[in-house]
Parts: C-alpha cells; sequence; structure tokens
C-alpha cells in the first residue's frame, strides 16, 4: 500500500492513482456536485483525526486516573462522565466504560463484528484491529494474540475480553508502573501507549 | 445475518500485524474516504445501524478481500443507491446525471467540532424496567435472523452472568431495516471462557459482551 502522505489531493496525477483511489476521487466529486458534501468539511474531518483526536486524550485520563484516586473511582464509576469532564465527549465516545487492569486481571478489547473503539480517547482505530487476524482471535486465542504483541502475563492472571458488540466503549486502564512515585502527570501521561488502553500493550517501564 | 463480518472465534487468518509507529491513514484515498462516508453519514438518510449493516450484506469473498475503507466504500454506495442519492450510472460515471435529492442535513465545516462534541448518544427513556438484575444467569438465545444482529454467533447459545446494567438502548436489530429505534434494555453479559470454547481455554478467563434484551432468555 502507498505511504502517500500529500494533504493537496488535488494535485495528486491521475494516472497514478490506484482504481480505489480514483473511484474515491469520483465518488468525492459527484457527492460535491451534487450538495450533500462539503469538501471544506471533509477536510476538517480528516486535520480532526490526524492532529486532535487521538491517544494522547486517553493517555491523560489514564495519568489523571494514576495521580488522583477520587477521579479513578469516578472513572470505574461513570467512565463517560470522568472522561467528559476532561473535555473528550462525543462520537463514539458517547457511552464510555473503563476497565482496570489489576495482577489477577489483564483485559483485552475486541470488537469481533466490525470495528467499535473509542474514537474520542484513542482516535481512529489502527490496520490491526480492524483486520479478520485480531477481530477472530482476541476471544478464542487472547493469550496468543497477546504474544504477538510481545505481551506475555503470569498464567495465573485471568483475561477478560470485552467484545464491543454495542455502542458501549471499552477505555483499559493500564496499571501504574512501578518506578513512577511522585512523577507528574504529564511525564505518566509520555509512557502511557495506545495498545496498553486497548489492552494489547504495557505501559512503557520507567526509566 | 451470519454474514462474513461475524469473526469471533474464525481460524485461519495468520498472525496479528502490529505496525510500529502506524499512521493514521496509510493513503490519501483513505483520508478521503473516511471522510466522505462521514459526510454522508450527516445526510440523516440512514442509521449507523444501517451503514454497519450494508457492510456485512457485501459477498463474504469481497469482504473477506478488501481493505478496511474499501468496505466504508462499497457500503456507502449501496446506502446511496439504496437511498436514492445517487444513480449506479453516476456512480460509474463519476458525474451527476439527476438532480439530487433533497437529504436531511449537511455536515459545514464550521459545525463539525459540534458535532463531533455532541455525537449520537443511544440511550432512551423507557417506563419499562429491565428484566434482569446483577448476577442473574441468562442464556443467549440460538436465534439465526437474516437481518442484522449483534449477538454474535460464537455467543449463542451459552450461559453468562449479568454483570453490568446499562439502561434502555436503541435496538439495532430493528433500526437496521428502517423499523424504528424500538429501544431495549441493554446488559454486559460475561461468559467463562470455558463455557463458549470447551476445556481448551483458560478455566479463569472470561468473555464480556453488550447485549439486549430480546438476545436473552432465563438460565
Amino acid at each position: 500500500m502507498p505511504h502517500d502522505h500529500d494533504h493537496d489531493h488535488d494535485h495528486d496525477e491521475g494516472s497514478a492513482l490506484s482504481p480505489i483511489a480514483l473511484r474515491v476521487k469520483a465518488l468525492e466529486s459527484l457527492l460535491t456536485e451534487k450538495g450533500y458534501i462539503d469538501p471544506e468539511a471533509l477536510d476538517a474531518i480528516v486535520e480532526t483525526y490526524e492532529t486532535k483526536i487521538g491517544p494522547r486524550n486517553g493517555a491523560h485520563v489514564v495519568a489523571r486516573a494514576w495521580s488522583d484516586p477520587a477521579y479513578k473511582a469516578w472513572l470505574l464509576k461513570d467512565a463517560t462522565a470522568a472522561i467528559a469532564s476532561l473535555g473528550y465527549t462525543g462520537r463514539q465516545g458517547e457511552h464510555m466504560v473503563a476497565v482496570e487492569n489489576t495482577p489477577e486481571t489483564h483485559n483485552l478489547v475486541v470488537c469481533t463484528l466490525c470495528s467499535c473503539y473509542p474514537w474520542t480517547v484513542l482516535g481512529l482505530p489502527p490496520v490491526w484491529y480492524k483486520a479478520p487476524p485480531y477481530r477472530s482471535r482476541a476471544v478464542i486465542d487472547p493469550r496468543g494474540v497477546l504474544a504477538e504483541f510481545g505481551v506475555t502475563l503470569p498464567e495465573t492472571t485471568a483475561i477478560s475480553v470485552w467484545d464491543s458488540t454495542a455502542e458501549i466503549r471499552y477505555l483499559v486502564l493500564p496499571m501504574r508502573p512501578q518506578g513512577t512515585e511522585g512523577w507528574s502527570e504529564e511525564k505518566l501521561a509520555r509512557i502511557v501507549t495506545r495498545d496498553s488502553m486497548i489492552g494489547t500493550g504495557l505501559p512503557r517501564a520507567a526509566a | 445475518m451470519n454474514g462474513p463480518h461475524d469473526l469471533g472465534g474464525r481460524m485461519g487468518f495468520g498472525p496479528v500485524r502490529p505496525e510500529k509507529d502506524e499512521p493514521v491513514f496509510h493513503a490519501d484515498w483513505e483520508r478521503r474516504a473516511m471522510a466522505v462516508t462521514s459526510g454522508m453519514d450527516s445526510t440523516g438518510e440512514w442509521t449507523l445501524d444501517m451503514s454497519r449493516h450494508a457492510n456485512e450484506r457485501i459477498p463474504p469473498a469481497r469482504y473477506l478481500s478488501m481493505s478496511y475503507y474499501e468496505i466504508w466504500i462499497a457500503g456507502l454506495a449501496d446506502l446511496m443507491t439504496s437511498a436514492g442519492l445517487v444513480t449506479p450510472e453516476e456512480l460509474a460515471s463519476g458525474r451527476m446525471m439527476v438532480p439530487a435529492k433533497k437529504v436531511r442535513g449537511k455536515l459545514l465545516a464550521r459545525d463539525l467540532a459540534d458535532v463531533l462534541a455532541k455525537g449520537d448518544p443511544v440511550t432512551r427513556d423507557t417506563a419499562k424496567p429491565p428484566r434482569y438484575a446483577q448476577g442473574d444467569k441468562v442464556r443467549t438465545r440460538n436465534m439465526h435472523p437474516q437481518g442484522h444482529t449483534r449477538l454474535p454467533l460464537y455467543l449463542r447459545g451459552h450461559v453468562g452472568e449479568i454483570t453490568r446494567l446499562h439502561g434502555t438502548h436503541v435496538f439495532p436489530d430493528s433500526n437496521a431495516h428502517g423499523k424504528g429505534e424500538d429501544p431495549h434494555p441493554l446488559y454486559t453479559v460475561s461468559f467463562s471462557a470455558s463455557e463458549v470454547w470447551g476445556k481448551a481455554a483458560h478455566p479463569q478467563d472470561t468473555i464480556s459482551a453488550d447485549l439486549w434484551e430480546p438476545y436473552l432468555e432465563p438460565a
């Protein structure tokens, strides 16, 4: 797949585009001509999900929960409200649940039926999250899937898999790593990876 | 429907391939495909449940060979032609041949931040109390509807426990077919992995899914 990061799509050479790229270009042009879409609004959508709404939002939530026990309790009781209090609301995060990793239980989030994912806190999902290998195996072979992400858990740790079959969106609250005592919220947020909030990873170790 | 999208527990797709420092989009057409689809969703001519069902209706051999945004574009074409917004000839040529249909809404750049921040909550007020309480044992129905459902195949006919109540939510099995929202209580139901997959599963692992009351019966 070509890695084309040119924002200025109007200047693409038609002859260089793949059939699907040509099809999407023709579709956008048709729908604009018919007045159904506003290309400026489309530019704004792309910009929003490339620069504004992404895993930094979720890392903020996690770092706050690690820093503030009252916030953590609120997050686990009413994640939608607790996350909204930090300014993250709306599309594909209307109904949130946070699930806490502990030494006894590790949480893993999947959508076997499509690609449901908490956009407000994690942005758009990565390709692997939407692809058949992950969607098929996360529920039947979670330990095998975790191994492919380089995560090995103690045999005594139970895995709790959350299949996002409705409009509830899940955020994993990872365990705070040892050696981070006294860290600021900003410093904590930097070790919270996207995958650690899906359950396919762990936070970066404290350096 | 038991379509190609219902992937839980299926085999043969190979390993998961995480990508280091994955970009949000891998090509410019993916940016435009995502944005065009979002823009057209704002016409209000279909529901999210209808758009999911449009993707599920793609024939299995095609669905499984398509990339994610190819699936979105195919589903969108189906929705737009069904709603009478475009003709197949227009889709083929990329040129307007018949006048536009009047639609319910249009997404404008200046409204985007508000539209995204507001979202589209699916909880509904109802006087109907939930039938089940936390801790109740339930069995998922052995049902195989031709239409849209959010009860995955691998979780049908299994006994689980109600672990959380979520209030009353729009029911996709109805809403995907233009038959109204028909809201029902939604529950998180937790199953032991061995109940679903047999003795090979880790004895302590669990699987939870969010299921509407019509999917459940007392156990």
